[in-house]
């Protein structure tokens, strides 16, 4: 019996996250939980406005499942949040002529890196790794020498 | 030249420090209104002393306004009181509230008990104007010109020094512009 209880009492966080939110049909419900996860709950701002239950995340959730019910696209909902919020209020950084940086930057920045190491590399290995004839021969006579005194 | 080179790690920690320094400064929690520059949202909702009266964006055209988002249960809102009541007492511009998602009667009781600093306070319970404002967090701050143009937000409560370097500043240059 108090196992069940603990059980019970562990999965009511569960609950909290349930979502009183009605719709008229299974796509709606889908767009509604895409949405939810794509906007940021400004408050704690590390979370979606699905994940979040502070209040403000709970009035957006509100706010997108009006706009869902009143026939808005996800377009039209995603506007209406950033135009009261802005563009932080997305997860996903827009692609604009501001953010070029932030999207492209890492991989330029990786790419600068090979080729500094590319460079470097070149420059570092030997121009040949064989033996001239002459190198050759001094390194018989070298070998020579260094056996001699054993015998 | 190979000795310039060396240095290139330096440099670099250098710019590094510099980046960071200016990194301590910032403030990534606050976010930017995108509403800066734009007329105020519209809205109409009852006035929260006189029930049967209503407010609207209209009434902040025509004169340099602030607007401030409180509500009874907000702790830093009693925290900056005192400078939104000093702000009023100035009588530079009038401050209107808007009262978010609070309870009529707790809202006039705090009123009562700190003293109303508000021209008028806009009644707001379901949080659908400040939604329309960008509001995510009390207390919040508002200045408006004479166009009814939002020109600048506080985020936080209103401090001493945020009154006497940001607001008065920004309202006495406001109300210099021609309307």
């Amino acid at each position: 019996m108090r196992k069940l209880l603990l059980t019970l009492f562990l999965l009511l966080p569960l609950a909290a996250g349930a979502a009183p939110f009605e719709f008229d049909s299974p796509e709606d419900e889908a767009r509604f939980r895409r949405l939810g996860n794509e906007l940021r709950c400004l408050v704690c701002q590390g979370q979606s406005i699905a994940d979040s239950n502070s209040e403000l995340a709970m009035d957006l959730k509100a706010q997108v499942h009006r706009m869902i019910i009143e026939g808005r696209s996800d377009r039209e909902i995603v506007d209406f949040m950033v135009a009261r919020y802005g563009d932080f209020v997305l997860f996903k950084p827009p692609l604009r002529a501001s953010t070029w940086l932030l999207w492209f930057g890492p991989f330029v920045l990786l790419l600068v890196g090979a080729g500094v190491v590319l460079a470097l590399s070149r420059r570092r290995t030997p121009a040949s790794a064989e033996l001239t004839e002459a190198e050759r021969a001094r390194l018989d006579e070298i070998l020579q020498q260094s056996e001699e005194p054993r015998e | 030249m190979k000795r310039a080179l060396i240095l290139i790690p330096l440099l670099l920690f250098v710019a590094l420090v510099v980046f960071l320094a200016i990194g301590l400064t910032l403030r990534p929690t606050e976010v930017p209104s995108p509403l800066i520059g734009k007329p105020a949202p519209a809205f109409t909702v009852p006035q929260l002393h006189q029930q049967d009266r209503t407010i609207s964006d209209s009434d902040l055209v025509g004169r340099v306004s602030v607007v401030n988002v409180w509500a009874s249960w907000c702790v830093a809102c009693r925290d900056e009181h005192p400078y939104i009541m000093a702000l009023s007492q100035e009588g530079v511009a009038p401050v209107i509230g808007l009262n978010y998602k609070d309870d009529r009667d707790q809202a006039l009781a705090w009123l009562e008990r700190f003293g109303n600093s508000y021209a008028v306070s806009a009644y707001d319970p379901e949080g659908r104007v400040g939604l329309d404002w960008g509001v995510y967090g009390v207390p919040e701050t508002f200045v408006l010109d004479k166009r009814g143009v939002i020109r600048h937000k506080h985020i936080g409560p209103v401090t001493a020094s945020v009154l006497r370097q940001e607001i008065l500043p920004l309202i006495a240059r406001l109300n210099e512009e021609q309307p």
